[in-house]
């Protein structure tokens, strides 16, 4: 691996009595896709916002670019692109205006600027509304051009904090493809999510985050392989058999989670374990035969689903 | 990595690229701007200047003016007040929309530009309009005859940079409110609205109880208007009270300064 474009060691940042990181290490290396995976609170934002240099790390050791934000927050911000959580665009202004004077803080020329527009639209899907005022456009279109904006410079390493949080399945599909694009054409991703399936498409490789500290690594089909089986039988028995149930099918395979509604049982075959369960007639009221998802991760590393 | 970007340059002219932004969201407003800096005068100089004014020289001729006519005595402190007025709209509603209402100070701070060139920024957008405003003012005043050219054109710079100085200090102030539920209410009504009351604006400050008289002290708008009427028509100042009133508004700028490029660097790093 060549010289990691991100590097952090024992990155601690705390607020007060409370600690948001909480010692990590991790580097990102260049063209690859890096997620940060954990439930709302995990820390993911606030690791974030250091890669980004506009928050100071309390203790650590970090380098994006092969620079110590602390000491030069503007160079790295010049070859930075940030898609926040909330959309900060200027609701007031249009589309292309918008994008006009992010272009300028990065100090380009307009005609650089303007030529760029043009390509980005193109990109995020934005044509027809480039003389819209922002406060007319839809979730998702606003979405897209936070993005568009993010990549106005050109930068080396794309950030994005939460990306689809807050969309509708179709507008979250145009994203993830248009974000594939990026991944393709080798731009560096680092990515913040508490959805899977997100993680799952778009991310190379991931660190599982909770409660600031980072709980494993690796990419998706590593941490599924370390930590689940390869399939999940899920079953309902109504809530209140589920309790009643349990032990018989603890002894049947190597690993149950009991959530409120159902019960995970981790196994290598769905549909073998679902006929003996049949078989011993017990007559859950659902079942469902599923591939381990990241998901399955978290909640054997954690305990605790991802979206409580 | 893109090489045309220059983060020397950027350190440069950052200031220049954030006023050029707000530059460009004030131009949405800007025949609201417009009407009101020709609108204000106008409503002032009928309002004020001829219905009171002819109802004070005719009761007290000129003597509670120092010997001018009303309307000579009040032009001054009128167009202080509007550039203030102006000052206050692009100092305080930007501040609040880029570290609460809209965050745009958040999206400016992800690109090279720093806390500090964001104030500046905001600071220089406001000047711009203040300077509008003034010249707007002062071209109703000429045409109505209140002053002349040659005598009051330096009462223009004077009185932006009196302006220029309360926008820095609102700048600074407003950076630090994280909850405007009462901010703006209380800055409008118990602080806005007595300094244009209490500012030797309509009457001289000295004809006020002296207990009252410290608000004017205090006021930036006071200092503004003393130095508008010394220079707009010769009004008496001594060289102490001229510096007394520069070094306040001196003042005021740099604290402004001081504490808003502590505030935006804070507020946005956290």
């Amino acid at each position: 691996m060549s010289e990691p474009l991100i590097s952090a060691r024992g990155l601690t940042k705390r607020y007060g009595d409370f600690t948001a990181v909480d010692a990590i290490d991790f580097d990102v290396a260049k063209g690859e896709s890096f997620g940060l995976l954990g439930p709302n609170g995990a820390g993911k934002s606030t690791t974030m916002r250091i890669i980004a240099a506009t928050s100071q790390r309390t203790s650590g050791t970090i380098t994006i670019l092969g620079r110590d934000p602390e000491e030069h927050g503007p160079q790295i911000r010049a070859h930075l692109g940030v898609v926040p959580q909330q959309d900060n665009l200027d609701t007031e202004l249009t589309v292309t205006e918008n994008l006009f004077i992010y272009g300028r803080y990065f100090g380009l020329s307009k005609k650089f600027i303007r030529t760029k527009i043009e390509e980005l639209l193109e990109f995020a899907q934005l044509e027809e509304k480039r003389d819209v005022k922002v406060d007319a456009l839809s979730g998702g279109m606003k979405r897209r051009l936070t993005i568009a904006r993010a990549l106005v410079s050109e930068p080396d390493i794309l950030m994005l904090d939460e990306p689809t949080t807050g969309l509708d399945p179709q507008a979250r599909h145009i994203l993830w493809d248009r974000l594939f694009r990026l991944k393709e054409l080798g731009v560096t991703l680092v990515i913040t999510t508490h959805f899977m399936d997100e993680a799952e498409q778009l991310c190379d490789r991931l660190v599982v985050m909770d409660k600031g500290k980072i709980m494993a690594e690796g990419s998706p089909l590593e941490l599924i392989k370390a930590y689940s089986t390869k399939e999940v039988l899920e079953v309902r028995f109504g809530s209140d058999r589920n309790k009643e149930i349990a032990p018989t099918l603890r002894a049947m395979c190597s690993r149950i989670e009991e959530l409120p509604d159902r019960i995970l049982m981790y196994v290598e075959d769905g549909e073998a374990l679902l006929e003996e369960i049949l078989n011993k007639k017990l007559h859950p009221t659902t079942s469902l035969v599923r591939r381990s998802s990241l998901e399955d991760v978290f909640l054997r590393l954690t305990g605790r689903t991802l979206i409580e | 990595m893109n090489s045309g970007i220059s983060v020397t340059k950027i350190r440069s002219f950052g200031a220049i690229y954030v006023a050029e932004a707000r530059i460009s969201a004030m131009l949405k407003w800007k025949s609201v701007i417009a009407i009101v800096a020709i609108g204000n005068p106008l409503f002032y100089l009928i309002a004020i200047g001829i219905g009171v004014g002819v109802l004070v020289n005719e009761n007290s001729g000129t003597s509670g003016t120092g010997g001018v006519e009303y309307i000579t005595f009040i032009a001054p402190a009128l167009l202080a007040s509007a550039a203030i007025t102006a000052a206050l709209d692009e100092a305080m509603f930007p501040v609040m929309e880029g570290f609460k209402w809209r965050k745009l100070f958040y999206a400016m701070n992800s690109t090279p530009i720093t806390g500090p060139q964001i104030a500046l920024g905001v600071f220089i957008a406001a000047l711009a309009r203040v300077a509008f405003t003034v010249i707007c003012y002062w071209a109703v005043l000429i045409a109505f005859g209140v002053m002349s050219v040659e005598q009051s054109w330096d009462v223009i710079p004077v009185t932006i940079f009196a302006a220029g100085a309360f926008a820095a200090i609102i700048i600074g102030i407003t950076a630090k409110v994280k909850n405007d539920d009462y901010f703006m209410t209380v800055l409008n009504r118990l602080i806005i609205m007595p300094m244009f009351l209490f500012s030797g604006t309509f009457f001289p400050l000295d004809s006020m109880p002296i207990y009252l008289q410290p608000i004017g002290w205090i006021s930036p708008l006071w200092h503004s208007t003393e130095l508008g009427r010394y220079f707009s028509y010769g009004y008496p100042l001594s060289a102490t009270m001229l510096t007394v009133h520069f070094a306040f508004l001196l003042a005021l700028l740099i604290g402004g300064f001081a504490l808003a490029n502590k505030t935006f660097t804070i507020r946005l790093t956290k």
